[in-house]
This record gives C-alpha cells, structure tokens and sequence, in this order.
C-alpha cells in the first residue's frame, strides 16, 4: 500500500462564523438557536451574503432523538432557514458531530462537488433531567460492557485522571487551575453559558451568604473555594462539579467557500490548511494507554503534515475541555507540551489569554458550554472571531495561525483543524 | 464448549457461571476481552474461547457520587458512592469492572497497579438483566 501525503484537491476557506447564545433554554427548541446561530453567520460575511448560495448544509447533532424526541434534524435545519430542498446531511460521532460535519463539508468543497457549503451544530440538552442527560450521554460509551459497570462520562474522564495522576503526578489543585482559566475567558464572552469567573461565583455565594444571615464561608481565593466540597462537590472522583463542562443549550454554524471564490465575499480569508481525524477503540479498555487519547495524536499528525506546520507554530488553539483532565491531555496529544507537563504548563500561565500559548480563550467547553454536536463548529466561531479581530476584550493580538481540536466520548472519535490567515 | 457464538450474550452467560471469557486467534493469538468474533489484530484467523484466570491489577478508577439512573434505582447516590475501574488481566487484555472493597470516603487510598481478583455473580441475572462484570481489592 502507498502512503502519500494526504491533501486537499483544491483549497477551503471559511468566510463567515456565527453562534446562538449558549446556556439554558427552557423555552428555546433546537431550530430556534439554529436560526440564531445562522443569522448571525450571514451578518459576519464582510461584503454580504446571499443565503440562497449554499449548496449543502452539514449539520453535527449527537442525540436529538433521546434529548428531544427529534431524528433527521438536517433537513428540519435547513427547513427552518429556508435552505430545502438542498442535500441536507447530520453527522453524528458523540461530541465530535460537528467536529466531523466541518471535517465533510471541507471535503465536499474539496472535491469540487460543492463551492459553498454551510457546517454546523446544534443540540438541545435541557430538555432532560440531569439524570437523564447523564444516560444518553453515556450511550456514547460501551453500551455492552461500560455502561453496564456504572460508567458516566465524568467517570469515563476521572479514569484518565487518575491514570494520569499516578503516572506524573498531575493533582486535582492543577485540574483546578485548569477551569479557573477557563471561566475567566468565559468572564469575557458574552456567549458563554458561564459569563463569569470562578471568583465572582465565590464572591456571590459569600453575599448570599451575608443576606440570609448564615455562617460566612472562609474562602479568601478560588483554590480554597474549589476545594470546598460544599461549593464544589465531587461528582466523580477526581472530577468535581468545577471540573465539568455544564448542560448546554447551542448552536453554530461556520459558511465554507472554495478557496478561488472567497475573496468575491471577504479580504478576512480563514484558509483551512489542515484537517485530520481518526478512531479508537470505544472503550477505555480497548485502549492500550489512557493516560493520551491516541486518535488525537493522530488527528494532530494528519492535520500539521497536511498544513506543513509544527505545533510550536500554532499561536491559540480551542481544544475540548469537556472536563478539565481532557484538556491537560489535549494540550499533549497535540504537541504544544510534553506528556506529564501539560497541568505544569497551565499552572504556570502558559495556556492563559497572554501566555505563550492561548488555550480556550472562549471559556471552553468548561465556561463557553458544551452544547454536545454544536461544540466542534462552535470553536471554528472562537478562531473565527480571534483571526477577524472581533474577539472584543479577550483578542488576542495578530493570530495568524490557529487549531481546533473536537473529541467525540473518551476519545474514541477526534477531529483537528489548522487556520491560517492569510 | 456449549456457547458457540463470541458475542455479549455468551459472555455474560458464562459469567453467570463463573467463568470470565474472551476470545482468542488461532492464527496471530491475539487475546480479546470481552470476547470478539473477528480478530482486530491479524484481520482473519478463527478465534476460539479463552478462559482467564480473573487475576489482575488496576490501570484506573473514579468514585462515583453521580451515577446512572440504573445505578441510583440500585441504591447508589451522592452518600453511597460506587466505584468502577479498568483493570489489567495478568494474561493480558483489558477489562472495565465494578470494583468492591474501596473505602469511597478515601479515594486516594486506591492504588493504581494494585491487585485485583474477579468476583463471580452469586446468582444468574434476572430476565433482560445482566450481572455487572464485577472485582475486588485483594
């Protein structure tokens, strides 16, 4: 078998961006945010936009049929934003729906099937009790023989952790420090599901405490906060409630255009110079090691080959924090720090908004929300904000080249993507 | 053997009677637990039942204080946690299992590499049920 280099048959840019609000919704169905989330992409196309351009739509959604009692979302998509009767495609690989609907819309723009496409995500989680989300959720395991041993995903994630942990040392003090960072770039997105900073949460909880006149708790700093089991309960060891990504209600949509035509619609050219994705096995059992997500190295070697970068290149990346451990592993598995030395590099400041190498300036899954097969798509809005200069108060000044990364379950489904402004 | 089949239905039968299954190639002996009818190893070869010996130590594990909604019909909750791990099989092959014998309230006391043993059902699972694959500390 000959192996070449993997490459596109023509270039890809993205021309335009855009999300619902993320949080929960009682009152909004999914298509509700879909035509949120599309309605602002078409604004975010600098020289306009006619809708009626699209050829296809992509749409990554995990489980409308458990979380709303809806299946065949595309084409409902593409109804609610008047694009029937074009091929409308879901894409479904857990929390990587919309990582992989990116990943086949580049494809199908590549091929020169298509020269404008629409990829997005949407997923509507607050319909259901905790408990409930917490079973679909974990039917992305190992139905047969995870799920039966009382696997959730927080558990599936602490296992990780606590491989982790006694192989380098990594402490939940780190883990801690991980989601501190992320709400406070979640502070400065007006998004995000948590519009606020661990600190604020701190010091709100103090003031309630003031008024009802009850004992005032102690806390002088977030650490003393989160290690607190009133305030910050375990919800599988090591993972605590502040190492969770919420129940997000959300959309995005990112528009995809041959590279020859973008500039017809923008001087802003993202360029996709990369894409990657591979598999694992379902299970962490199948696995030979859990302490990396073998797909994500994987991913990451398909896409910097393909864009000819090295991940000391890459000058901010969205990675999939889902728990605070994933994203310690991500920042490993995509080369930006040694195995063992990812939690170090955070604790350090070297995954803050002006740290050599922003991670999650969004808030993450952790703070901006984890809308399930909306969050792949919905990093591409974040890099797409970032490289166009509309990140507001979290810019982070001239980034030319950016990566997202999108883990479906445990890792056994990772897409990532390489941006380049040009 | 009276189970011809390498599927999960096997499987928890023959847990059910005390034995912990996989499968093996008789061509590449690429080990699988659970058991599987194709080799993922070598891509061919036959396979044929493997009997292990159910000793192993742990590769990792959580305390669960928020578990699924069949684990909270059982009894667990915040205030009694259940604990499942990954455990290594001394023949090889991996496997996840509820784990018994771990003082929730010190999770940090478990140790990863720690010896664990399987622990069979003391009954046959209930019609449309299923016995938990399930080890100890020893």
């Amino acid at each position: 078998m000959v192996r070449r280099t993997k490459r596109l048959a023509r270039g890809v840019a993205v021309i335009g961006a855009g999300m619902s609000y993320f949080g929960a919704f009682k009152e909004k169905d999914s298509r509700d945010l879909f035509v949120e989330a599309f309605q602002e992409t078409l604004e975010t196309v600098q020289r306009g936009f006619d809708p009626r351009e699209i050829e296809a739509i992509y749409v990554g959604n995990l489980s409308g049929d458990c979380f709303e009692g809806q299946a065949h979302i595309a084409p409902l998509m593409a109804e609610w934003v008047g694009l029937n009767p074009r091929p409308a495609t879901r894409t479904e690989d857990a929390c990587a729906s919309s990582g992989v609907a990116l990943r086949e819309g580049i494809i199908a723009v590549a091929s020169g099937l298509y020269d404008i496409v629409l990829v997005s995500g949407v997923e509507v989680m607050n319909k259901l009790s905790t408990a409930q989300v917490t079973d679909t959720l974990a039917a992305a395991a190992d139905a047969l023989y995870e799920v039966p041993v009382g696997a959730t995903f927080p558990s599936l994630y602490a296992q990780i952790a606590t491989a982790h942990m006694a192989k380098y040392g990594t402490t939940e003090e780190q883990f801690m420090k991980i989601g501190i960072k992320n709400h406070a770039n979640g502070a400065l997105n007006p998004k995000a599901h948590f519009n606020v900073s661990i600190r604020d949460v701190m010091n709100s909880r103090i003031a309630k405490a003031k008024e009802r006149g009850g004992p005032i708790p102690s806390w002088t700093d977030e650490i003393e906060f989160l290690k607190d089991p009133s305030a910050n309960p375990v919800v599988a060891w090591p993972m605590k409630l502040f190492d969770c990504s919420p129940i997000t209600d959300g959309a995005a949509c990112a528009i995809l255009v041959a590279e020859e035509i973008a500039r017809n619609f923008t001087d802003t050219l993202i360029h996709i110079i990369g894409t990657g994705q591979a598999s694992d096995a379902q299970s962490l059992h199948g696995r030979e090691d859990i302490t990396s997500l073998k797909a994500a190295k994987l991913a990451a070697e398909q896409a910097y080959e393909m864009a000819g970068v090295t991940p000391k290149d890459i000058q901010l990346a969205e990675v999939h924090d889902c728990f605070t451990i994933a994203e310690v592993l991500a920042t490993e598995d995509l080369g930006f720090f040694k195995p063992g030395q990812g939690s170090k590099a955070a604790e350090e400041g070297g995954t803050a908004r002006d740290g050599g190498k922003p991670i999650n300036t969004s808030g993450g899954l952790k703070a901006k929300g984890h809308p399930v097969g909306a969050t792949g798509v919905g990093q591409v809005v974040e890099i797409w904000e970032q490289m166009s200069g509309h990140a507001g108060p979290r810019q982070v000044p001239g980034v030319t080249l950016a990566l997202s990364h999108n883990v479906g379950a445990s890792g056994s489904t990772v897409t990532v993507h390489i941006f380049e402004r040009r | 053997m009276e189970e011809k089949e390498f599927t999960a239905a096997s499987f928890y039968r023959l847990l059910d009677h005390k034995k912990l299954m996989g499968s093996r190639c008789k061509r590449c002996e690429g080990l699988f637990l659970p058991p599987r009818p194709f080799c993922g190893q070598c891509l061919g070869g036959e396979m044929e039942w493997f009997q292990f010996s159910g000793r192993g130590k742990l590769v990792s594990y959580s305390v669960v204080r928020v578990g699924t909604t069949s684990y909270e019909a059982k009894g667990y909750s915040r205030d009694n946690p259940y604990c499942w791990g990954v455990v290594q099989l001394d023949e090889g092959s991996r496997i996840s299992a509820l784990l018994l014998g771990a003082d929730p309230s010190r999770p940090d006391s478990i140790k990863i590499e720690q010896p664990v043993e399987v622990v069979f059902p003391d009954k046959g699972a209930e019609e449309g049920e299923r016995n938990p694959i399930t080890f100890r500390f020893t």
